[in-house]
């Protein structure tokens, strides 16, 4: 079952195209991310999910009907660039957004007590915005942003502006959220907290989707049969002289990386290995999605 | 529709809450008073008296200068050489020669009087010595005429004119073209104040937002014309809020006043009385003055000139309003507003400085067409209706003031949603162009 599913869609603004007939489909409880590097259309198709502009092209459906109006209440956005109200109270404020999210008054209050709470800032709620510092402000919206218990959740650089430990504290925030069922659509440049949270990854280059799948299946699809491998001596002439299917990728000491250039398997690779010397330890090398990331991007440009 | 009552909520309370709002409630009847009060406190007299020489060779002039009350003057009789010398030492604001009439005609008389003083004179003092003078002279030349002073006062003329408003119905009513500019002037004066001062409120307040980067976060739930319309409201409500303390602030100030400053036994309750029969009474009576106005506003059809008067008041505000927040959207600092802002003011000052013209000639093609004109009508008409224009007009530039409210906020609207999104592009007339044909 997919949350939302996003087909064909285009939109061009007056002097260029921000995004060429992207689809996607965002599967339900799971972290979806999506990336793509500065200015390649994610910010669009955000706005699009959000309804703050329409597409030229194409549509959404959001759990199986057409977007519309009444999905804003279950769709959270904390966009990249942020604020609130400086001149407004930190409770009053929290109680106007999560009116405007179709929230009533009391019920408002009675979710923001809990989460004021379980964020330790129950004083704040009296003082005005602008006496507070920018992470705390932070804290504020994002429990704005997840306050109405939306079906969907979208976090554009969520981390931006957090020390670590309260990064560690959002983290776990979303994934307690994930835990119950949220799904999360989650836009970064950081591709560590990527490799940490996402289950699914979206890929958007030049207004185009240039990559979108599980993150184990795109990781496996971008493998290259490089392995690392730990030797117990550290003479390994031998690795100049490597038969024709094998390429050495890089070495120091006691380590290596080769690389398999045609169909022959770990197994031979290890076989012609324990001839020449004795091996410690024996990896496949996985390509992260930072090497992933730069691979198409570089690629997409050639 | 709940949500921008939401909105309308918060931009009125967050705006009356403020510190600043209370303080220009107290302040603005208090500077009001200040403005009228001013010239009158400017104008009373002095209380340290001064001194005024007069040095009169024929004596003609002394007793009419030994009369004046508002400043001292003394006599000397001794020639014009040693006075002028005494006066150097002494502290008299001035001396004044009146030279002997006996050599001269009165035509050099009039040219031959002189003030010494030691620095430059006020006017006040200037015209009340000419004028003592004058009055003397102007005796004797009537008394050369052989007239006396009351046969001028006999053949004075004044006349008042009664103008009587003959409705089609033949029923006639007194009507006064003073009154009628009266109320033209400050009825289209309010509207000009209130749509300048709220108006920028209103962009103020839609730069905030954009500048603080709140503004994504509230239209992923609302519409951006739904905030635009709560933001124009709520600031409405705090404009009428505020004119509403206003006047009640100026009344109470007014009747504390007057309950302090005027003595209770000076009011005779018989005349109040009086006026108030000569205001019910359909003959122009001999009453005071109060009664003569009391009547001469009846003349107008006050629940109608109010009724029209919250029309374009509401009208005008509305569609400056969302020209306004049109403009925030479209910039990010206050200087950048210069030259969106020029091309609204120049149709509302042109309204504004009309507007004496117009009352001159209620009728003119100009009235007829700055009052049709939307951009113009809310302050015209207002200055045009107590002249009672013909309905049709009146009609007409209703209706075209609705269809500039809705036209003014469509533009606005489409500019407003894509503005309030744009960082860091420089917009001209062009990028609002294209952000208007823009889907």
């Amino acid at each position: 079952m997919n949350v939302l599913e996003i087909n064909s869609v285009s939109k061009s603004y007056s002097n260029h195209l921000a995004l060429d007939d992207v689809s996607l489909a965002v599967p339900e409880g799971q972290i979806f991310g999506l990336l793509g590097p500065n200015g390649a259309g994610k910010t669009s198709l955000i706005r699009i999910i959000n309804q703050i502009t329409m597409p030229d092209k194409g549509a959404l459906l959001f759990n199986g009907q057409p977007l519309n109006s009444n999905h804003i209440s279950q769709i959270g956005y904390l966009p990249e660039e942020r604020g609130l109200y400086k001149k407004m109270k930190v409770g009053e404020q929290a109680l106007y957004l999560a009116q405007l999210k179709g929230l009533s008054e009391k019920e408002a209050k009675k979710a923001l007590k809990i989460w004021f709470e379980r964020f330790e800032i129950t004083p704040w709620w009296n003082k005005k915005v602008e006496e507070l510092s920018k992470g705390m402000a932070q804290k504020i919206q994002f429990i704005t942003t997840v306050l109405h218990q939306p079906k969907l959740l979208i976090f554009d650089e969520p981390f931006s502006g957090f020390d670590p430990i309260n990064a560690t504290l959002i983290k776990d925030e979303i994934l307690r959220l994930k835990a119950q069922g949220t799904s999360i659509i989650f836009s970064t440049h950081r591709m560590e907290s990527v490799e940490e949270l996402c289950d699914h990854i979206a890929l958007i280059d030049q207004s185009k989707k240039i990559l979108d799948g599980p993150i184990n299946q795109i990781k496996e699809q971008y493998k290259q049969q490089i392995y690392k491998v730990d030797f117990a001596s550290t003479d390994l002439t031998f690795l100049e002289n490597l038969p024709q299917h094998l390429q050495l990728i890089s070495k120091n000491k006691h380590q290596a990386e080769i690389q398999i250039v045609n169909e022959s398997s770990a197994s031979d690779l290890i076989r012609f290995l324990i001839d020449q010397s004795d091996i410690k330890g024996f990896e496949e090398k996985v390509p992260n999605i930072n090497e992933i990331f730069i691979r198409t991007v570089k690629g997409n440009l050639a | 529709m709940n949500k921008i009552i939401l909105i309308i909520k918060r931009e009125y309370l967050s705006r009356v809450r403020k510190k600043s709002f209370l303080i220009m409630t107290i302040l603005g009847p208090i500077l009001m008073a200040g403005l009228i009060l001013a010239p009158l406190l400017i104008e009373s007299p002095d209380t340290d008296q001064q001194t005024l020489w007069v040095c009169d060779d024929s004596g003609l002039f002394e007793s009419k200068f030994e009369k004046l009350e508002a400043i001292n003057t003394q006599i000397l009789k001794q020639s014009v050489e040693e006075v002028k010398l005494l006066f150097k030492e002494s502290d008299a604001v001035a001396f004044v020669h009146i030279p002997d009439t006996s050599g001269i005609t009165l035509k050099e008389l009039e040219n031959n009087v002189n003030v010494f003083a030691h620095k430059p004179i006020s006017m006040t003092t200037k015209k009340m010595i000419s004028r003592n003078i004058e009055a003397v002279i102007e005796s004797i030349k009537l008394k050369n005429e052989g007239l006396t002073r009351e046969t001028i006062n006999k053949t004075r003329a004044d006349v008042n004119l009664n103008t009587i408003i003959m409705s089609e119905s033949g029923s006639e009513q007194i009507g006064s073209t003073e009154i009628a500019m009266g109320l033209s002037m400050f009825g289209g004066f309010l509207i000009y104040i209130f749509i300048f001062l709220y108006g920028a409120m209103v962009m103020r307040g839609v730069m905030e937002e954009k500048t603080s980067r709140i503004v994504e976060i509230i239209i992923s739930s609302v519409k951006p014309f739904q905030l635009m319309m709560g933001k124009i409201i709520g600031v409405a409500l705090v404009g009428f809020t505020q004119f509403a303390l206003w006047i009640l602030l100026t009344f109470a100030l007014s009747t504390v006043a007057t309950r302090l400053l005027v003595n209770p036994a000076e009011l005779n309750p018989t005349e109040l009385i009086e006026v108030s029969e000569a205001a019910l009474s359909p003959e122009i009576t001999q009453g005071s003055d109060m009664s003569i106005i009391l009547t001469q506003l009846s003349s107008f059809n006050i629940p109608l000139l109010l009724g029209m008067f919250l029309f374009y008041f509401v009208g005008g505000y509305l569609m400056y309003g969302s020209l306004f927040a049109a403009i925030g959207a479209s910039v990010e600092s206050e200087t950048d507003t210069q030259q969106f802002i020029m091309p609204i003011t120049i149709p509302l000052l042109f309204a504004f400085f009309s507007l004496q013209m117009i009352l001159e000639n209620p009728d003119s093609s100009l009235a007829f067409w700055a009052s049709i004109f939307p951009l113009t009508s809310p302050i015209v008409m207002m200055g045009r209706l107590p002249f009672d224009p013909p309905v049709w007009e009146i009609a007409l530039s209703m209706v075209l003031l609705i269809i500039g409210f809705i036209f003014t906020s469509w533009i606005a609207g489409r500019i407003y949603r894509v503005g309030i999104l744009m960082y860091g592009q420089k917009v001209n007339y062009k990028t609002l162009w294209k952000w208007i044909k823009q889907s």
